[in-house]
């Protein structure tokens, strides 16, 4: 038990990026309001990039862009995590952008942004077309 | 190097530069561009198929200045230009097909940036296909989603934004999915290539290291596409995404999309974990039960279905649950089963959604069974076309969707209970595939009355002809599956380690 609890101290970042993600993925299904699935979105995104970016950090080295001509590896931390996660930021603010979209052009033409709101008001709509 | 073997990163580049050019050029010419596009990579991918079969070969192509393992790639043999072949027909056919409801359903100055999202649809599947790298798959995966989002609310009726925010969620939550699982495995193994993850990850299973990590980042990566694809139960979006689109965009998501994450899977499958430690995971068991749950679910809700087009999307979930159960049987036998699965469905649900708003729209706009008695006598090509669709899902031979099934038994003797419980969910779900299926095909053949008859819809050429080919290519895969099965077969050699 003292074990795994030391294990969760030393790895606490990887505690903080698995929170972050389960918070932001309860959001993201569970919440009702479209805008809150849209932070719950940009939650669950940056628990991954902070894992990503964890996985890259080795401690006691430092960034890996080379200053006074010392092109020596072990100076350096693993620069490959650090790009993945700039690829993820823009693939990330894109979806987000679609998602606000969407929910701009929802509330402009339903005037609601809850989603059993939303469901409601098209079975009702379809139930009334049927008659 | 042959000049040929340029060719999947030409089809991604120009793929790319026609989108950011068809957003500055008016719609017409936006269109031109895109059925440009798509006929130069036919030429491409039939290209590269004939160099690969004739030669037996398969080769890693180094994108950019960096060698592996550091840099990007590639990589071609005969499955993947097959499936990037199958891609390409199915969106030439589906926007042809649909063309005139394209014109229709969305407004004059958003047409141009419909043809953006089909170029953009077409890089994502090109690279999907065609890429050697976990990480880019992960990119590719959200281009793809992006713009199959953007295909679906362009038509802009609110139905269709909502059920637009719908399968975003759920393809977000595949996509975070499938993104921790590649984080986990790229801090196990230290790779994103798929050779050197394939020996990094055979090494650490060898020396029983990280054997649960490993479990739990093949879980969460099969989970993702999983998701994205539709499998049981995360298949609800289905009706409202594939229903709400227009047609053609409904054949692009069902017919294509869909199966680019699945092809994605099926290479993270045999290429980068290796068919054995797949296998030995146990997540290969998990997926038979869920494709056995989600053939049988998804015809049930199809039975439940009073409109056409939500019971031809029902019929999707089933038709994945078939894909998902072949790659849980596991073997070469129900891997070929499985891409005649994926080539049927393909070839046949474009033709379906397309000829169900034909048969709709000859019955006065309605999509309920009801008012849809008689359709096909005033639309004869979308009811013939429908007919042969229903034929083919429902698995007779001749047509295309016999050789799955037919694949997909002979595969599953000698697995001891699996023998079992595939060939009992195969016969149920045919049953349950002939009851609405044939209900449907026996209700649009039915006189209408005369106040139905008075509806009259037109086809423009373009849309029959692209239904007679999804016809001809239908019954063609059904009476050429020797052949098929032979160009698998030698495509296995060069695609599983």
């Amino acid at each position: 038990m003292t074990a795994m609890f030391t294990h969760i101290v030393s790895n606490y970042e990887e505690v903080v990026a698995v929170i972050l993600f389960c918070i932001g993925f309860c959001m993201l299904l569970f919440s009702r309001n479209l805008l809150k699935k849209v932070i719950g979105l940009d939650i669950m995104d940056t628990g991954v990039f902070l894992l990503l970016a964890d996985r890259g950090y080795i401690a006691g080295r430092t960034v890996p862009i080379i200053t006074d001509g010392v092109s020596d590896m072990t100076r350096y931390i693993n620069p490959i995590p650090a790009g993945l996660v700039l690829t993820g930021i823009v693939v990330s603010v894109s979806v987000s952008a679609l998602m606000l979209s969407l929910t701009v052009r929802i509330y402009k033409t339903y005037r609601t942004l809850d989603m059993d709101k939303l469901y409601l008001m098209i079975s009702n709509r379809r139930k009334g077309g049927r008659a | 190097m042959s000049f040929v073997q340029n060719y999947p990163f030409f089809s991604i580049v120009l793929s790319l530069l026609c989108a950011v050019v068809s957003f500055v050029v008016p719609a017409r010419w936006g269109k031109r561009l895109t059925y440009f596009l798509l006929c130069a990579s036919l030429y491409m991918q039939t290209h590269l198929l004939v160099f690969c079969a004739a030669g037996h070969v398969s080769f890693s192509y180094m994108m950019g200045h960096y060698p592996a393992p550091w840099g990007n790639e590639v990589a071609a043999g005969i499955i993947e230009p097959l499936m990037a072949l199958l891609f390409v027909v199915v969106i030439l056919l589906s926007i042809s097909g649909g063309g005139q409801h394209i014109a229709a359903d969305i407004k004059d100055d958003r047409q141009n940036l419909y043809w953006v999202m089909v170029d953009l649809a077409h890089v994502s599947l090109m690279a999907l296909c065609y890429t050697n790298d976990i990480f880019t798959g992960y990119v590719f995966i959200e281009i793809c989603t992006i713009a199959s989002c953007a295909l679906l609310c362009i038509r802009e009726n609110g139905r269709a934004l909502i059920a637009s925010v719908r399968y975003m969620v759920f393809a977000l939550i595949g996509s975070g999915l499938f993104l921790i699982g590649v984080i986990y495995t790229y801090a196990i193994t230290g790779h994103l290539l798929f050779p050197q993850l394939y020996d990094a990850i055979q090494a650490l299973w060898a020396e029983g290291t990280y054997r649960f990590s490993m479990t739990a980042a093949i879980g969460l990566m099969t989970a993702g596409l999983a998701i994205k694809s539709g499998l049981f139960p995360f298949h609800f979006w289905m009706p409202d995404t594939y229903g709400r689109a227009t047609p053609a965009s409904s054949g692009i998501l069902s017919g294509v999309v869909s199966k680019g994450y699945i092809f994605l899977l099926i290479k993270v499958i045999y290429r980068v974990i290796g068919a054995d430690i797949f296998a030995a995971s146990g997540v290969q068991t998990v997926l038979l039960l869920f494709g056995i749950g989600g053939m049988i679910v998804g015809s049930v809700s199809a039975i439940l279905s009073r409109r056409i087009t939500t019971m031809v999307a029902f019929s999707s979930a089933a038709q994945i649950g078939y894909v998902f159960m072949g790659l849980g049987m596991g073997g070469q036998a129900a891997l070929a089963a499985v891409f005649f699965q994926i080539l049927s469905h393909a070839l046949t649900k474009p033709m379906l959604f397309l000829a169900s708003r034909d048969l709709s729209e000859a019955a006065g706009g309605h999509e309920e069974f009801r008012y849809l008695r008689g359709a096909a006598h005033r639309n004869p090509i979308a009811g013939a076309a429908f007919t042969v669709g229903a034929l083919s899902m429902v698995g007779v031979p001749v047509f295309a969707g016999f050789i799955p099934k037919l694949y997909f038994a002979t595969a599953s003797f000698g697995m001891g209970w699996r023998t079992w419980a595939v060939l009992l969910a195969l016969a149920v779900s045919t049953v349950l595939n002939v009851l609405y299926f044939l209900y449907t095909a026996m209700v649009i053949w039915m006189p209408g009355t005369s106040e139905q008859r008075e509806y009259r819809t037109e086809r423009t050429a373009h849309g029959i002809w692209a239904m007679v080919v999804f016809v001809v290519l239908n019954v063609a895969v059904g009476l050429s599956s020797t052949g098929i099965a032979a160009l698998l077969t030698q495509g296995f050699d060069l695609f599983c380690r």
